[in-house]
């Protein structure tokens, strides 16, 4: 699927946008399950959702290539379920028990798997994005061609460490990619109460950086976005910075709406709604021809691999008492 | 055997590392300068390039993760800092990152990084530049902190370091750097996680970090000619630590000083003597003595700073109270003025 940017046959396109449709619906479907069960009170980890954010998350990583790596935040359920494809771990984590993929250690906020090569999580705004650039910093060593793709939010924008990070990974032209998801809102707090500049783009263009920016829901245009990033990035060995805008439906953390507390307005909601990443996936693949039947088929799988995730994760055991003191030192 | 400088210990061990294992590289600020982290770096860049060894922007917090992520890759990254105060602006990465990287993994992951800190002393530095921080290093659990004090252990705990799969953070004494002793030529690595009898004694124990083991053993050489028998123990390793031959030391001697070249209010000496307490409480004499910085900023003025430093003389007036000694007369005894090795400006 990787690479298929220019001459894509309809079959191709097709084959991508399910490939999408797929990535969306997982979490979509996961957190929705997330919301259904947290008030149980049985996922004692605080949740930062993805709901909103599906069309950056799945585009970007259905671009990555397969020994990509990718790093993130504490909002990371997207890039966890995009990149992984997998639920018991996931939700096995959520819930606190052994065969999450943290052991139960990490919780929500600091999920990742090496293994698959999501290599980092941080839940503290910025801290993670250093490391990615140190990971791209080994892979240009090793020489071998693996890119590094780090998400962050526009809050991280107002750190120090990212401009400590991005001014080395420009210095040293290191393969990686920057993906800033901008929601707007640092918690509560309005982008225009804490940016003194207009354009975080114009100015880290100015670091040697290729930019690219986009405000669609449109997960394959996200996806094409990003490939073309990356093609541009291999032609002019340069780091990327994408400035992907998006509408968190969502309270910051938690499961709930929180229109109700003024902050922001539900009008603005409903207009993103009417572009909901879903939404707009699904009629796309009605026009590429599917017909509604197969893509229930598809949904019902996905629904039934979550619900089987969850009985899974409730069944699974708590981490015994001598994970405790495991895995503090090597 | 072949006498070396701490400094040129250091430079070995990086210099046969950096030669046994590609993934080993070193950064920092003005590691390739003229200075060479005060020759501790030197030949490095010559002979392995500017890929393996380089100048970083002026960037601890950024450096530090960078130093992490490319660990977590099987890079093994050497960090340099010509001073601990400047590691302070990477406390977010030690605290937040480095250290509960490989817990939060659920043990997948290893985190294979060496910081190397100096530590000043001396020459007007001041509160900026003269503090040492291994006991808040110390606290935190998954990361490791070494201080050696010989050339030997500088070169011998550089190697393990290095090969050791987790972060480390290795605090070297500016003076240390101009003292010579024995080291091998061969790449030999010096266990962590073990003490080292620097000078075996029957009186009383004195445990000492770093700098303050060369005033222990004048300490000890001093008290020596009255009789006393000092037994100097160096943990070298205090996190995590092994206190196997401090607890055995203190058993025998019945008594115990800890020299900490640190501040001693929540410190690491209070780690000693709470351990000692715990385990040697039937044997003790006496109750144990802590001595370290005084509790102030770190003052310029010469006659201030002097103060603030611990130092021989200190040890043997503490040792002369638990053993209920007269005060022994000092005034033709000739103590370190390294001063005057020392001439600024840094
Ligand atoms: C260094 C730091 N400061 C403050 C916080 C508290 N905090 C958690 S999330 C957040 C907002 C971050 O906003 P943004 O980066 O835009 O990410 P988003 O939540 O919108 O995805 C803040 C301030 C933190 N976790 N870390
Ligand atoms: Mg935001």
């Amino acid at each position: 699927m990787k690479n298929s940017f220019f001459g894509v046959t309809k079959m191709d396109r097709t084959r991508l946008n399910i490939e999408l449709y797929k990535k969306e619906y997982l979490i979509r479907k996961s957190e929705e399950t997330i919301r259904k069960y947290y008030m149980d009170d049985e996922m004692k980890t605080p949740v930062h959702l993805s709901v909103g954010e599906e069309a950056i998350v799945s585009g970007v990583i259905q671009a990555m290539g397969k020994r990509d790596q990718v790093f993130g935040t504490y909002r990371n359920h997207g890039i966890y379920l995009a990149k992984t494809g997998e639920t018991d771990k996931f939700f096995a984590e959520l819930y606190g028990k052994k065969d999450g993929m943290g052991k139960g250690k990490a919780g929500s906020m600091h999920m990742f798997l090496p293994e698959e090569n999501f290599m980092g999580s941080s839940a503290i705004v910025a801290t993670v994005i250093p490391v990615a650039v140190g990971a791209a910093f080994a892979n240009k060593y090793k020489k071998n061609k693996n890119l590094v793709f780090v998400f962050f939010g526009d809050g991280a924008l107002e750190e120090g460490v990212f401009w400590e990070s991005l001014n080395f990974a420009c210095l040293k032209k290191l393969p990686i990619v920057f993906i800033c998801e901008d929601n707007g809102l640092a918690i509560h707090a309005h982008i225009k109460d804490r940016q003194a500049f207009k354009s975080i783009t114009d100015i880290v263009s100015k670091f040697g950086c290729n930019v690219f920016k986009s405000e669609s829901t449109d997960a394959e245009v996200i996806y094409n976005l990003t490939v073309e990033a990356v093609k541009k990035q291999r032609r002019v060995n340069k780091p990327s910075f994408l400035h992907l805008k998006y509408y968190r439906y969502l309270e910051h953390v938690g499961v709930n709406q929180d229109f109700q507390y003024g902050y922001r307005s539900e009008e603005e909601f409903k207009k993103w709604f009417k572009v909901d990443p879903l939404k707009i996936q699904r009629r796309k693949l009605l026009k590429l021809g599917l017909i509604e039947k197969e893509i229930k088929e598809l949904e019902k799988a996905i629904d039934e691999q979550v619900e089987k995730s969850v009985e899974f994760a409730k069944k699974s055991p708590f981490p015994g008492e001598e994970e405790l003191l495991s895995d503090v030192y090597a | 055997m072949r006498r070396i400088t701490f400094q040129e210990a250091l430079n070995e061990a990086l210099m046969q590392e950096m030669e046994r294992d590609s993934n080993v590289f070193v950064y920092g600020l003005d590691v390739t300068d003229h200075k060479r982290i005060f020759g501790s770096t030197k030949g490095l860049v010559e002979r392995f390039g500017s890929e393996r060894c380089f100048i970083t922007p002026l960037s601890e917090d950024a450096m530090t993760g960078m130093g992490l992520g490319a660990a977590v890759n099987g890079l093994r990254p050497v960090h340099i800092h010509q001073r601990v105060d400047f590691l302070v602006l990477a406390m977010n990465q030690l605290l937040n990152m480095v250290s509960n990287y490989r817990y939060l993994s659920g043990g997948k992951v290893k985190v294979p990084m060496v910081i190397r800190a100096v530590v000043g002393r001396g020459w007007g530095q001041s509160a900026q530049h003269s503090k040492s921080l291994h006991s808040i290093f110390a606290h935190i659990p998954g990361l490791k902190v070494v201080l050696p004090t010989t050339p030997r252990d500088a070169k011998g705990l550089l190697i393990s370091s290095i090969r050791d799969d987790n972060p480390v953070i290795f605090i070297e004494h500016r003076w240390l750097y101009f003292t010579s002793g024995e080291v091998p030529r061969e790449p030999k690595p010096t266990p962590l996680e073990q003490g080292n009898i620097l000078n075996t004694g029957e009186d009383i124990t004195v445990v000492a970090t770093s700098w303050m083991n060369v005033e222990a053993l004048k300490a000890a050489e001093v008290l020596e000619k009255h009789g006393v028998s000092v037994e100097v123990v160096d943990p070298r390793t205090i996190a995590p630590l092994n206190d196997d031959l401090i607890i055995r030391s203190v058993k025998k001697t019945g008594h115990c000083i800890v020299a900490d070249n640190d501040w001693v209010h929540c410190g690491f000496s209070g780690e000693i003597a709470a351990r000692v307490a715990e385990k040697c409480f039937n044997e003790l004499k006496s109750p144990v003595k802590r001595i370290g910085f005084a509790h102030a900023p770190c003052p310029t003025t010469r006659p201030l700073e002097n103060k603030f430093y611990p130092n021989a003389i200190d040890i043997i007036r503490a040792v002369e109270e638990k053993l209920k000694l007269e005060p022994i007369d000092l005034s033709n005894e000739e103590f370190y003025s390294w001063e005057n090795r020392f001439r600024g400006p840094f």
